[in-house]
């Protein structure tokens, strides 16, 4: 995955000067905190800090590196839904029927995203400095022992309800913060609504009818094997325009 | 008794102040104030507990969920295009603005562009979105000062512009007109005199307002010094749009990262206010919907000819990666972090909504205001419940 900023270095090789100075400055302050960086020339920059040193991250931004505006922060749950994906793979499977595509078996590794990581937790926060005009993603892992990583409080204070939000959501803690209560879900709710393996209930009463509970018209005869939306000359490989 | 000078006097009242926003020992002898979960000043259903000594607030903990529909959750198990029906109900005020930023970062993941004319247009609505939004603030504004008559102005002018929406995309207040790729019709005939006019209304309209609110001395003795946030300040709690503009911080996405809209090819201005109070928040607000009617009036004459729709296959599949776009909205910045799998729902949506950070500062704002205050803080931050609650 991260290698999918080569599609538009082929095409024009783009020159990020700003965004590569930037990440430089950062490798050198950091140094072996920084543990994963991604830059896509002439669009965005994300760096992986080591779970460590995620909380010490937001002074150096904020001092050392002119990034003032905090923007959201949040958490990513990097395993693959049992439940929301396995719903919605009937609609899935058709499809990769209609195109000829081989049917693969879901597998449960953890996903990765744009600078690396290996824990099923990743903390995300984006910052924006003023004086470059350039935003920011930053990234760390969770340990999976504790599922906890510092606070962002002291020095962003609107990082507060954001780390509550997250906390509550996916059932992870921010040392340091100084009230980590539910923000939007009632005190006595049980689990961690946003976590992959949350089931979204109302899924599992009534499955998801979407485009395979299209009936057929009247006129047809024969039993359709696949719904008229979905042939095979429709796949991605052939794209046409969009009805208007 | 010898009067002490008016210098020593006011450093008594401004430790007195300080006080009140500190001491927390007092709080045993306060008294709890609930305002909401059902209070008209609150647009929805926001609660707020206020701890008061006397009539100066010492603590106020707004207490949210009371509207929150899990649209992150929900977003997971949709596909994309489904999607934007979802986000449409985000800020309902100013719907179309809420789909943008998604489709752009669609765009941007799968490598497409819209064609200049679906910019263009978008960037009309766009605008249209925002001026329906910030009319009903700029009369309701006045209702939280027991002014009632601005409120109705508000409601009768914005219908001219929600009449042209709804005539461009078939929905008054959910257009869920923008697609991957384009838009999802071109507009209508005789739209752009027609809604030409409905701008001219919007015009008048504002100078109404200047009249009716700004020039309104209660209105001034009401808002002015009251509810300050310093620009450090707003910055650190992440607030945006009018309201950080308002605190004298000149940034707008709209100016400097356009990339998907058209803003770069029309003559406007960035509005700011140094002294970041209640009075600036709304006289930031006025200014920029008379901008929104400039915006919108040069686009109108210049919408390039050519397609509104990109080649785009018929089942989309977003490939693997991650983007976050953001765009000025109308309560402030929001913007979409989506991670893709490359499937067709995707992975994880996280929705940066403005009027979360923006309410966020509340606890530390409130904090030494009296109670009338309260509303008018609340009111001039502008919130949208299911802004905040999502």
């Amino acid at each position: 995955m991260a290698d999918s900023s080569d599609e538009t270095t082929t095409e024009e090789p783009v020159v990020d000067e700003a965004r590569s100075a930037l990440l430089e400055a950062i490798a050198a302050d950091l140094g072996h905190d920084l543990v994963g960086s991604h830059l896509l020339p002439g669009k965005d920059l994300w760096i992986r800090v080591s779970s460590e040193s995620w909380g010490a991250t937001a002074e150096y931004l904020q001092n050392h590196q002119q990034f003032r505006f905090f923007n959201f922060l949040s958490v990513i749950d990097w395993l693959p839904s049992p439940y929301g994906r396995s719903n919605d793979s009937a609609v899935e499977v058709s499809l990769a029927q209609a195109a000829g595509e081989s049917i693969e078996e879901a597998d449960q590794t953890l996903g990765t995203g744009y600078g690396g990581g290996s824990t099923r937790f990743q903390v995300l926060a984006r910052v924006h400095s003023l004086t470059t005009n350039l935003g920011l993603t930053v990234k760390a892992d969770f340990p999976e022992d504790t599922l906890s990583v510092g606070t962002w409080v002291k020095e962003y204070p609107g990082a507060n309800w954001h780390e509550r939000e997250a906390a509550e959501m996916f059932g992870v803690h921010f040392a340091g913060h100084p009230g980590l209560t539910a923000l939007y879900l009632p005190s006595a709710f049980e689990g961690h609504p946003l976590r992959k393996d949350f089931p979204l209930l109302s899924r599992i009463v009534k499955p998801w009818p979407g485009i395979v509970d299209v009936e057929p018209m009247p006129e047809a005869v024969e039993p359709p094997t696949a719904e008229p939306k979905l042939s095979p000359s429709a796949s991605t490989e052939n794209p046409q325009d969009v009805p208007s | 008794m010898t009067a002490i000078s008016d210098r020593r006097q006011l450093a008594y009242i401004a430790a007195q102040a300080a006080d009140a926003r500190v001491n927390v020992e007092l709080e045993a002898e306060g008294m709890t104030l609930n305002i909401g979960p059902q209070h008209p000043a609150t647009h929805g259903t926001l609660r707020i507990v206020a701890r008061l000594d006397g009539e100066q607030v010492v603590e106020a903990n707004p207490v949210m969920g009371y509207m929150h529909r899990g649209y992150e959750k929900l977003a997971e198990v949709r596909t994309y295009p489904q999607v934007t029906a979802l986000i449409n109900r985000i800020d309902w005020l100013g719907s179309f603005a809420n789909e943008v930023p998604f489709i752009l970062a669609c765009e941007q993941l799968m490598g497409i562009e819209a064609p200049p004319r679906a910019q263009h247009i978008r960037t009309i609505l766009f605008e249209m979105a925002r001026i329906a939004n910030i009319t009903l603030f700029l009369g309701d504004m006045g209702v939280q000062l027991g002014a009632v008559t601005p409120i109705f102005y508000a409601f009768r002018d914005r219908e001219h512009i929600l009449n042209q929406i709804e005539s461009a995309t078939g929905g008054r207040f959910h257009p869920n007109f923008d697609r991957i790729g384009g838009l999802k019709d071109d507009l209508p005939a005789g739209w752009i005199e027609e809604t030409k006019r409905s701008l001219r209304e919007i015009h008048k309209f504002c100078d109404q307002m200047d009249d009716l609110i700004i020039g309104n001395e209660i209105f001034q003795a009401r808002t002015r010094n009251i509810g300050v946030i310093p620009p450090d300040v707003a910055l650190s709690y992440g607030l945006s749009g009018p309201n950080l503009r308002a605190s004298g911080v000149d940034w707008d996405l709209r100016r400097d990262s356009p990339a998907g809209l058209a803003y770069d090819q029309v003559d406007w201005r960035v509005w700011t206010h140094p002294d970041g109070d209640s009075f600036a928040r709304y006289w930031v607000r006025l200014q920029e919907t008379r901008e929104s009617c400039k915006i919108v009036e040069q686009l109108l004459d210049s919408i390039p000819a050519g397609p509104i729709m990109a080649k785009v296959p018929r089942i989309i599949k977003v490939p693997e990666g991650e983007a976050f776009v953001e765009t000025e909205n109308p309560l402030g910045v929001m913007g979409y972090y989506v991670v893709s799998q490359g499937g067709l729902e995707p992975f994880r949506v996280k929705i940066r909504s403005a009027s979360f950070s923006n309410m966020s500062i509340s606890p530390w704002l409130l904090k030494g205001a009296y109670v009338p205050d309260v509303i008018t803080i609340l009111a001039s931050l502008y919130f949208i419940l299911g802004d905040i609650d999502r």
